[in-house]
């Protein structure tokens, strides 16, 4: 018997150290810190709303979810949040599935759902010690968890304020606060900056470029300038589907150049189409033209010359690449059928 | 256990900083202590009555503690209706959900945060016919055994009202359903009460035994008459556990539906 014991307690240490040898693992390789996504969907009565969404982000990057009004971003941030239960796919959460062991995964994420989840009866320290003892800390910690969360959000002057007296953009910074009051490893936005004025939108973007640096972030934002501001990474998603995934340089940092010029005396478009590498023409406003060149050729002083030999006048000439805008435009312009040739066949 | 206890005190909290909390404690105060005035009025003006009963403490007590039964049905679903319907409606349910709480402990919390406040109401109702300790000696069993069916009435109806809310998203629907059940609950009394026993190929279907065997209040009568059994105990334990896991599943599917 005693022996009996004496085995079974040997094998519950070697099952600790080698859980504290996974612990220190994970803690060791970048990937397990952060949020990772594979092949997400969701159905709503039988409709797929979100088809097929694998993302992922490690400490230090900003992931922006962007999309048009109801592309099922926030159905996506859900799904990672796990309020939500993605119908095919999987989370996996600081190295814990969020399906399996979610208890585990959660104590690594800090989520802002679209409407701030705050109690209007309660002041604001309230409600933050409630935020920072349901996500398990311990009560020594609590007040500087709490002191900390306020001065990062800017909340000091109304900690003893009702949630429900503070203005939209109050209770947003509020709601952001008890995101971050735990300091999770992953932190989930969705849309951060909807109702803050434009100082408070500045502070919001400083906050989370300064969570980053240490942290995973994910944001959605249907504003563009918004993501563009803060975000490493950017994802466009357009009816439940991601059309656009690439890093912020890669964005920018195009295949296709766009040329832009004003001529006193035009041929008509069809000319400038036809010129060499040029493959597209289309005016914009009188006089201008934007034209899509060819990838990797510059043809800024071949088009100067042509346009002096020809007597067009040239007034204006200028390059630059197509930015995250346009590409965002013609991404979500499109219809379904085009993204999905199966429903169109 | 920690979380849940932290989720108890926040809505202990919650209830104490809203005014409804209040007035519903100084309503039901009012009520009580009206009735309860009342019955002292009645015995000093007809000593003679007190004969139909076992005594001051049954007439009083559990006169007050059947009242207050009444009172709680129209009180317990107006509380309710906060903890789920309502923080779904305004949002602060998703916190809950993404915190890394377990539903049982989250419906855990809510229900044991209710039944502190209830439990103080039962305080200071049981608080008025004790008081009459000072003037007559009183069956202290008999007002204890009332006291703990009333608590239990009390668990029973916050479980089947917490139940009701996690099933909408409006907290005045949650309330109208949560009072149209424990209706119903009441009148399956009423049932057990009729002397009918249809007879269907030669079996009388005993259906007022069922209906008392099934009824909150049949139960509750047998405490409040000073009879503790651990059968009606049990069963307002096993009443109370269904509806609970009954929210926490509700819960789940809410996630998955």
């Amino acid at each position: 018997m005693p022996g009996e014991i004496a085995r079974a307690n040997a094998g519950g240490i070697a099952l600790s150290q080698r859980y504290r040898a996974t612990d220190r693992g994970n803690r060791l390789m970048p990937s397990d810190t952060g949020l990772s996504a594979q092949g997400l969907a969701r159905d709503y009565a039988g409709r797929r709303v979100v088809d097929d969404i694998s993302l992922s982000v490690t400490a230090g990057q900003v992931l922006g979810v962007l999309g048009p009004n109801g592309a099922g971003k926030s159905t996506t941030l859900r799904m990672l949040a796990g309020t939500l239960a993605p119908s095919v796919g999987r989370v996996m959460l600081a190295g814990h599935d969020l399906a399996l062991a979610p208890l585990a995964a959660k104590r690594h994420l800090g989520y802002l759902p679209e409407k701030p989840p705050v109690y209007a009866e309660l002041t604001v320290d309230e409600y933050l010690h409630f935020c920072a003892r349901v996500h398990g800390l311990a009560r020594k910690r609590l007040t500087r968890a709490v002191d900390a969360a306020k001065q990062d959000c800017g909340l000091e002057d109304v900690g003893r304020r009702l949630i429900g007296h503070l203005s939209k953009g109050f209770q947003q910074r509020v709601g952001i606060a008890q995101a971050i009051v735990h300091a999770p490893d992953v932190l989930i936005l969705d849309e951060p900056t909807a109702g803050l004025d434009p100082n408070q939108l500045r502070g919001v973007r400083e906050l989370i470029t300064r969570i980053a640096a240490t942290r995973s972030v994910i944001l959605s934002s249907h504003i563009l300038s918004e993501i563009q501001a803060v975000a490493s990474h950017v994802l466009i998603i357009h009816q439940g589907r991601v059309v656009f995934d690439a890093s912020m340089e890669g964005a920018a940092d195009s295949n296709a150049d766009i040329v832009e010029i004003q001529l006193g005396a035009p041929p008509d478009t069809k000319t400038l189409a036809a010129l060499g590498g040029v493959t597209a023409a289309e005016p914009v406003g009188s006089n201008r033209w934007r034209l899509r060149i060819e990838a990797g050729r510059d043809i800024r002083s071949e088009l100067a010359s042509t346009a002096v030999q020809r007597g067009w006048q040239l007034q204006e000439l200028t390059r630059r690449a197509p930015d995250l805008e346009e590409r965002f435009a013609a991404l979500t312009s499109r219809s379904a059928t085009e993204l999905d040739p199966g429903v169109a066949a | 256990m920690k979380s849940s206890l932290a989720i108890a005190r926040h809505e202990l909290r919650r209830l104490f900083v809203s005014p409804l909390a209040w007035s519903l404690l100084a309503i039901t105060q009012l009520l009580t202590g009206l009735l309860f005035a009342l019955t002292l009025t009645d015995i000093s003006l007809n000593p003679r009555s007190l004969g139909a009963y076992d005594g001051v403490s049954e007439m009083v007590g559990g006169g007050l503690l059947r009242f207050a039964t009444l009172v709680l049905l129209f009180v317990v679903p107006l509380l309710t209706m906060r903890l789920l319907a309502e923080e779904r409606k305004t949002g602060s349910l998703e916190l809950l959900l993404a915190a890394p709480v377990s539903l049982v402990a989250v419906v855990a919390g809510k229900f044991a945060g209710l039944m502190a406040y209830l439990s103080l109401m039962l305080v200071l109702i049981v608080a008025m016919p004790l008081s009459l300790r000072l003037f007559t000696p009183l069956d202290l069993g008999l007002l204890a055994s009332g006291a703990i069916g009333l608590w239990l009435v009390m668990a029973a109806f916050t479980a089947v009202g917490l139940f009701l809310s996690s099933l909408t998203r409006e907290p005045t629907l949650a309330a109208i359903a949560t009072l149209g059940v424990l209706l119903a609950l009441w009148l399956l009394y009423a049932v057990s009460t009729m002397d009918w026993q249809p007879v269907i190929f030669g079996f009388a279907l005993p259906i007022a035994g069922a209906a008392h065997a099934l009824s909150l209040i049949g139960h509750r009568d047998a405490l409040l008459h000073g009879v503790f059994a651990s059968a009606d105990v049990l069963y307002f334990v096993i009443f109370t556990l269904c509806f609970l896991a009954l929210t926490v599943m509700r819960l789940d599917m809410d996630r998955s539906a």
